[in-house]
């Protein structure tokens, strides 16, 4: 319990630091922009797949429509900010929450199904998803794409200051990794609620859940319009990162990304996805040099990965960094009380 | 019109039914969505382009590209089950899906990278188109030789398999194996060698339904299985999964709906229709048309 309320202050710490230290470097040019947008777009990928880790991995439902989700978000916040001259701030949250009714609307017939079937609606999910955003041309521009959605510095703003778009890279990297911090932190409580020890019950055994007394398919939406939620907000960040939308862009392979960071950092680990996240994104770039045979190692790695490490990197481990600091104090403590024992058996 | 939409639906309708067939051959044995069933009909599709391009395409060299094709995808079929499902017969449901995912992007990337395959869509050698034109009730009817063979090579196909299946040694060994496996094995049933027969089976399905496919939409390229082999699932969840008259019968509708769709509600949508389909079987009857339902073991 101690630990825990010390643990805060340190971690707020920790985390303003990296992220200071990394803006830092993004803007004096250590880190170039190429390398600052992939680290923005790992960000998200991280986002989204916390999402899908908990829907997937804590709650044991596979969800193959996660970027139908993503898409949804992306436009809505896209739509909002452009037509209705909402601040980037506000498009990303309304990105969420149109994201999660749709969750909610898809969840409610489709969570009562098990296992293998709940994975192929949510697939045709992402698929109509996406052919009808494909037919709302007013409004999504169709398969042309959504052009110039704006950054996440406003338009008004560059065209007072033309100094301000060399901003625009430091401020994705700080806004989506702030969004990191966040959706980390509430999928973590969410967790370690009595919530989150329901819905690890519905992973661990349904009908014995149920027969505990835990109301399952409740349980089972709530971690879904939650994962639904992160998913739009992650699509919303990517729109205003990459400033164009189209829906090809969000098609089951791209479902299927997420489901491999998720898979590679461990069903069930938060840490996990993270590492596998920022690994993953980065290894796509690295390997680019490798040209279409990139395509054939990515999906090589994830089947050698589930034949000999069906568990991913980390499991269902968690990595604390404030633990590793705890560690010392936690031995010495251990020692007091190990002699202290010994002291009352003499 | 009607009558006109109603044939290319049958004939699409068949082609679904035969890929829907082995999803629902290797889900009865194995439970398992094997993804990588939609990449054999491209990669049967592709063995079909080989032989009648090398042979020029007659009806004779068409049934010797179905046979060949049919040996290749078997053979393909079956390594990819002893190299990839094999290791994970008893890991969780999920990891299995998950390489089933892997081993369909697998194939669909090696395709590309492979350079007698290539990621160019390639013109598929045609028949001599010889259609009959017919006059019924007033509407004038198109037959092409190409939908002809597709259903008359499904018919037979569907023939073979349902003999197979009833009245030969290994397909009542198949069916004990579906019904229970643990019970199979210990009567003295090879349950592995079983199993790869049905991937064997299922992938020689998925061959010709790719040499059809191919010979009505004469295009190949790596993606092609991908659409196909999702609308079969869904033409196979619709007869009911592990049923194999239910995978004929759901190809079927499905076949017909998607083109009745694509001509009287929009062609852009069509897809959108034909998941909507399954989205409201799933709610309405999960088992499908011909499923029986299982009951739920603690």
């Amino acid at each position: 319990m101690l630990t825990k309320v010390r643990s805060f202050p340190l971690l707020l710490v920790l985390t303003v630091l990296i992220i200071g230290v990394i803006a830092v470097f993004i803007r004096i040019g250590v880190i170039n922009d190429y390398a600052a947008q992939i680290l923005s777009f790992a960000g998200i990928n991280v986002i989204i797949a916390l999402g899908l880790n908990l829907i997937t991995g804590f709650t044991g439902q596979l969800a193959l429509g996660h970027a139908g989700f993503m898409a949804i978000g992306a436009y809505a916040a896209a739509v909002s900010v452009m037509q209705f001259n909402m601040p980037i701030f506000v498009g990303v949250i309304i990105g969420g929450i149109v994201t999660s009714v749709f969750g909610l609307v898809i969840g409610f017939p489709t969570l009562r199904l098990k296992g293998d079937y709940l994975a192929i609606v949510t697939l045709a999910f992402g698929e109509i998803i996406r052919v009808i955003l494909v037919n709302m041309d007013a409004l999504t521009g169709g398969a042309a794409g959504l052009k110039g959605v704006p950054y996440f510095v406003s338009k008004e703003t560059i065209e007072k200051n033309p100094n301000a778009i060399l901003w625009v890279p430091v401020l994705s990297f700080i806004f989506i990794t702030l969004s990191v911090v966040i959706v980390l932190a509430l999928v973590h409580n969410l967790l370690n609620s009595s919530y989150g020890r329901a819905i690890i019950s519905v992973r661990e055994d349904e009908v014995a859940s149920g027969s505990m007394g835990v109301g399952t398919f409740r349980y089972k939406m709530i971690a879904f319009i939650i994962s639904a939620f992160i998913a739009g907000v992650g699509g919303g960040l990517y729109a205003f990162l990459f400033n164009y939308l189209n829906p090809t862009d969000f098609n089951f392979i791209r479902s299927v990304d997420f489901l491999i960071i998720v898979v590679f950092g461990g069903m069930g680990s938060l840490t996990g996805t993270i590492v596998a996240g920022y690994l993953l994104t980065y290894l796509q770039e690295a390997l680019r040099f490798l040209q279409d045979y990139r395509l054939v190692i990515y999906p090589l790695l994830l089947i050698i990965m589930m034949i000999f490490r069906p568990g991913g990197i980390l499991g269902s481990r968690e990595f604390s960094p404030t633990r590793l600091i705890h560690l010392k104090s936690f031995k010495k403590a251990l020692q007091r009380e190990t002699a202290a024992e010994r002291e009352e058996t003499k | 019109m009607l009558l006109q939409q109603l044939i290319n639906g049958f004939t699409l309708g068949f082609i679904y039914a035969l890929i829907a067939l082995g999803y629902t051959m290797v889900y009865g044995i194995v439970r398992l969505i094997n993804f990588a069933h939609g990449d054999m009909l491209m990669l049967g599709a592709y063995t079909g382009f080989f032989v009648l391009n090398a042979f020029g395409a007659t009806p004779s060299t068409l049934i010797l590209a179905l046979f060949v094709s049919m040996f290749v995808c078997a053979i393909i079929g079956v390594a990819i089950e002893r190299a990839f499902y094999k290791p994970l017969r008893n890991a969780p449901r999920i990891n299995i899906l998950i390489v089933a995912i892997g081993a369909s992007l697998l194939i669909e990337n090696g395709s590309r990278i492979l350079p007698f395959m290539g990621p160019n869509p390639r013109q598929y050698p045609q028949l001599e188109a010889t259609s009959t034109i017919t006059e019924v009730m007033g509407q004038r009817v198109v037959l092409s030789k190409q939908d002809v063979i597709v259903v008359v090579v499904s018919l037979i196909m569907m023939a073979s398999l349902g003999y197979v299946v009833k009245f030969t040694k290994i397909g009542k060994a198949m069916r004990s194996v579906s019904q229970d496996t643990r019970a199979a094995s210990l009567m003295g049933i090879n349950v592995n060698r079983i199993i790869s027969f049905t991937f064997a089976i299922g992938s020689a399905m998925a061959a010709v339904a790719g040499v059809l496919f191919a010979s009505k939409y004469p295009q190949v390229q790596p993606y092609m299985g991908i659409l196909p082999g999702l609308k079969a699932f869904v033409a196979a969840v619709l007869g009911g999964i592990g049923s194999i008259p239910g995978a004929m019968i759901g190809g079927i509708i499905l076949g017909i709906t998607e083109i009745l769709s694509k001509a009287y509600i929009s062609s852009k949508l069509a897809d959108a229709v034909v998941f909507g389909i399954l989205v409201l079987i799933l709610m309405v009857r999960p088992t499908g048309i011909m499923g029986k339902s299982l009951k739920e073991k603690v």
